[in-house]
């Protein structure tokens, strides 16, 4: 068995002190300690995305990440995307542009999404494209959402 | 008249919670007392199990209890089959745990189940497992030499035959001008929902009562089969699907974990949760496609086709599942596909050796069958110096040959009838939306380093009748509202859409005031499920006989209350009208207000409710066209796809927007399946493809611009709706119109693809040997 520590994170705003097992992965602790369960997880080795979360504003899987690793961290999960009842750009063109099905790999997407944006606001679709491979899709064939990130570009200006 | 809501493209409801991490799926549900289960699977691919120590894994704190198949006792029946048993499957059924003897690297050993799932799997490395390994079979013609026996006690490995003999083909090819054979072979790869299997069961010990939520697919057939295991009523069971990451024909069949753990649950009294790491899904969830064709053709010289013969082999892998022999057999069973073929004769054979099991994987046998005919019709139009359009406009059957019966193709079921359809039609929209006529001088043509072809595929893909019914109940309530209960489930693919404008439609209701209830056994007592493309043929048909009922009821009711006949009154977007007349007569509010507070005006009922079942046992069948434009780098074998079409006539369209992206994400798995994937055993029988590292799914970059048109020319005379099921059709053809245009591409290399999948070291394996070859 493993060792636990206190850690504290910051997720989508609100403050949160754990104790934590060192080996629990931060995908974990977020789903089953903060019940997040918004961030999924598709394969728990790094390759499908689906787990993608923001870690001081930048695209990490959380899935290869431990907790403790994230202690003073500040992180944004799909859950803090919308504002109230009012979607986030990229949420609503994901709707727009039919851009999920069973909508398991789509909080990745979102997260990946939004983290692109923040460096590269007006996009080339084959940025987009870029920008999303590292994260599977089974349903849609990826097309519907590069054009919702395409659709979401042009409304971010930020 | 309202505007129909019936082929709109309504943008999905359902989305909101999806994109908002609101959804719930299998792992994100968490009850009080709720404990962790964790397979051991087998390493090996055959071996004796000799011993199995738990003492030390059980010794862990923290650990609950492990099991092995001892423990089950007599309850311990093999998971059985719910299609295509062909007589002899049932010999080669899986146990729920080993038994004695382990037959594939996956095979579930014991089950441990402790208070975390991080014990639970530390208990798994505290398992020793003592295994006398034994020689493995892999492969098919090497399993039919009976040298390995997978299963002793059976004598052999070919677990059943299956035959068709439909005309006289022996004649026919004696009479041939033509004849050609060639063997194909479709690789092994499966679906991969990004969602792994997983399941919460939960028994209440003092109802003794079973919720598990995470079945998805065949609620209520999966209801009756594990009731009958854990030997409870079937109605103390509630079967819960929640919401569902992907589908693909692989997840919601019953494998021996939605046995194992219901069983842990009701053993121990407390909820427990299995949730599948990737690495188990790949090596122990249903594998497909794994098909070798034997095929041989017969024409006349003109490119008439006579008849088709064919010997097909399906490795079944180490079990037959509970689709039993449908892969092969599917293969079978629409390898004519939309020609006239008056004499077709096949063989099925269904081959055991020690890979996973095999199920369905989206178009079943359909994405086969396509490959085989349509890469054999290509052959043959280039021996008889025939155009290839030409050669299938030749032999499609016409409109006015429809229904088009082929003849008993299916074991035990009814002859294979092609429903309706304008074929010549769909044919010639696909060429000119593709521009064919434009790409066609590329063919073949070397331009900056690649080859260019351009191929093409038909298909015809039938649902419906697969299972003889589906049920909806619809509820007109305060508000006014109306819930529409369903028995069919979801499993991505937006039905609660869907299905709402069927309902508003058929009721005459806004779309609004409707919400689509579903996968869960007890909101309709019988029902099938949502596979094989039927989910809107068979719940959507039933749906729309629900909600008229309920409007021919709601009409008696108010024409009472208004004294008129309900002929002369009419409901649309929720009021009621005198035919002929602007102003409402009734709003719903005040029929329902009625209603609710005296039985009076409903037949001594106080509810407003129709509930209807939609029978057939008969096919549907959509059709269409896939083409390719491709460009292959001879030097890295690399295909790249220019251009990317499907068409499909589809019967009629319920939402656009929903259809168009199932038929481009079918195509992206389709080309993904024929490019990419592929699950690859190696020495001793080691699966190696047990990360999405080894098995390559198609990503963002793979992808090229997929062009989907959907057709309503003909709808279908077999539902209330004409619609044809729409949720394979992108996927049929792809692996026919991609090997067709590599092949064309590599014409002047001599390189004919008989072979799948296409990956570059394939395809570049294939153009050095046809060079060495030619240099010889």
């Amino acid at each position: 068995m493993s060792s636990k520590h206190t850690i504290t994170v910051t997720v989508n705003g609100k403050s949160y002190e754990r104790l934590v097992e060192a080996r629990v992965t931060l995908a974990d602790f977020l789903r089953n300690e903060l019940d997040l369960t918004g961030t999924h997880l598709g394969c728990e080795h790094g390759v499908c995305g689906a787990c993608t979360i923001l870690l001081n504003g930048e695209a990490v899987r959380s899935c290869s990440l431990l907790a403790v690793q994230a202690d003073g961290a500040e992180l944004l999960t799909v859950e803090g995307l919308a504002r109230g009842a009012e979607l986030h750009p990229l949420q609503q063109a994901f709707q727009d542009q039919h851009a999920l099905q069973c909508g398991f790999c789509t909080p990745g997407f979102l997260m990946t999404a939004y983290a692109f944006l923040k460096e590269r606001p007006k996009p080339t679709e084959t940025e987009v494209r870029e920008a999303i491979s590292g994260n599977l899709c089974r349903c849609t064939g990826y097309l519907p959402i590069v054009k919702a990130i395409l659709q979401a570009a042009g409304k971010t200006t930020t | 008249m309202a505007k129909p809501y019936i082929g709109a493209p309504i943008k999905r409801r359902e989305d909101i919670r999806f994109i908002t991490g609101k959804g719930t799926y299998a792992d994100d549900i968490k009850l009080p007392g709720m404990l962790h289960a964790a397979i051991l699977r087998s390493p090996r691919a055959h071996a004796r199990i000799r011993s199995i120590d738990t003492a030390q894994a059980r010794a862990i704190p923290g650990v609950v209890w492990i099991f092995t198949l001892k423990d089950i006792g007599e309850m311990a029946v093999p998971v059985p089959m719910r299609m295509y048993k062909v007589p002899g499957l049932e010999r080669y059924l899986q146990p729920l745990l080993a038994r004695d003897k382990v037959r594939y690297m996956g095979e579930p050993v014991a089950v441990v189940v402790a208070e975390s799932r991080y014990l639970a799997e530390d208990a798994l490395d505290a398992i020793e497992v003592e295994y006398e390994d034994l020689p493995e079979v892999l492969e098919l013609r090497a399993a039919m030499r009976n040298e390995v026996l997978v299963h002793e006690e059976n004598g052999t490995n070919l677990a059943a035959v299956h035959e068709i003999s439909i005309g006289d083909a022996a004649r026919a090819f004696e009479k041939a001008d033509y004849v050609r054979r060639e063997e194909f072979r479709v690789h092994r790869h499966t679906g991969n929902p990004m969602e792994t299997r997983g399941l919460v069961a939960n028994f209440d010990v003092g109802k003794r009562e079973l919720t598990a939520y995470g079945m998805t697919k065949l609620l209520h057939y999966n209801r009756q089969v594990i009731a009958s295991f854990l030997k409870l009523p079937e109605h103390n069971l509630h079967f819960i699907e929640n919401d569902i990451g992907g589908g693909f024909g692989i997840r919601g069949e019953l494998y021996p974990e939605d046995f194992l753990i219901p069983f842990a649950s009701m053993r121990l009294g407390r909820p427990v949760k299995w949730i599948e790491d990737r690495r188990e899904h790949l090596m122990a969830a249903n594998h497909s496609r794994e098909v070798t064709c034997e095929l041989e053709i017969a024409a006349k010289k003109d490119g008439t086709l006579l008849a088709l013969r064919a010997r097909i082999y399906g490795n079944m892998g180490a079990y037959v599942r509970t689709h039993g022999g449908l892969v092969p057999c599917s293969t079978a069973a629409l390898l004519p596909g939309p020609y006239r073929i008056p004499n077709y004769q096949c063989k099925v054979h269904c081959v055991i050796t020690n890979k996973t099991g095999m199920g369905t994987y989206r178009a079943p046998g359909r994405y086969e069958s396509c490959f085989f005919r349509e890469r054999m019709l290509d052959m043959m139009a280039a021996d008889l110096e025939i155009d290839p359009v030409d050669l299938r406009r030749k032999n499609l059957i016409q409109p006015e040959e429809m229904p088009y019966e082929i003849g008993l193709t299916r074991p035990g079921t009814n002859p294979t009838v092609l429903d309706s359809g304008n074929y010549p039609s769909a044919l010639n929209r696909a060429l000119k939306e593709f521009d064919y006529d434009k790409l066609r001088p590329l063919q073949g043509r070397f331009e900056n380093g690649r080859y260019h072809g351009i191929g093409l595929a038909y298909f015809v893909k039938n649902t419906g009748g697969l299972e003889p019914y589906e049920g909806a109940r619809v509820v007109l309530r305060d508000g006014p509202s109306v819930t529409v209960y369903l028995s069919i489930n979801v499993l991505g693919q937006g039905h609660e859409t869907a299905m709402a404008q069927i309902c508003a439609d058929a009721l005459g209701v806004p779309m609004d005031w409707i919400s689509v209830f579903h996968g869960n056994t007890d909101l309709v007592p019988f029902g099938w499920g949502t596979f094989a493309s039927r989910g809107t043929v068979m719940g959507g048909s039933a749906l729309h006989l629900a909600a008229q009922g309920l409007k021919k009821k709601i009409l008696t009711i108010a024409g009472d209350h208004l004294g008129a006949g309900p002929a002369e009154l009419d409901l649309q977007e929720g009021k009621i009208y005198r035919k002929g007349t602007e102003a409402p007569a009734l709003d719903l509010g005040k029929l329902v207000a009625l209603v609710r507070h005296s039985t009076m005006h409903n037949q001594g009922q106080p509810e407003l409710e129709e509930t209807a079942y939609f029978n057939s046992n008969k096919m549907t069948h959509s059709y269409g066209v896939h083409l390719a434009h491709v460009a292959v780098d001879p030097e890295t074998g690399m295909v790249e796809i220019l251009k990317y079409m499907v068409v499909e006539d589809v019967g009629r369209c319920i939402n656009p927007l929903l259809v168009h992206g199932q038929a481009v994400g079918a195509a992206v798995q389709g080309i993904g399946g024929t490019l990419l994937e592929e699950l690859v055993y190696g020495e001793n029988g080691q699966l190696l493809t047990t990360t999405f590292r080894d098995y390559v799914l198609p990503s963002s970059t793979d992808v090229p611009a997929i062009e989907s048109v959907v057709l309503e020319e003909v709808p279908s005379p077999l539902n209330p709706l004409g619609v044809k099921g729409a949720g394979e059709g992108g996927m049929v053809g792809t692996g026919a119109a991609l090997a067709n245009a590599v092949s064309y591409a590599l014409s002047s290399l001599g390189v004919e693809i008989k072979e799948l999948p296409l990956s570059p070291d394939k395809v570049r394996a294939l153009i050095r040997r046809r060079s060495a070859e030619q240099a010889r």
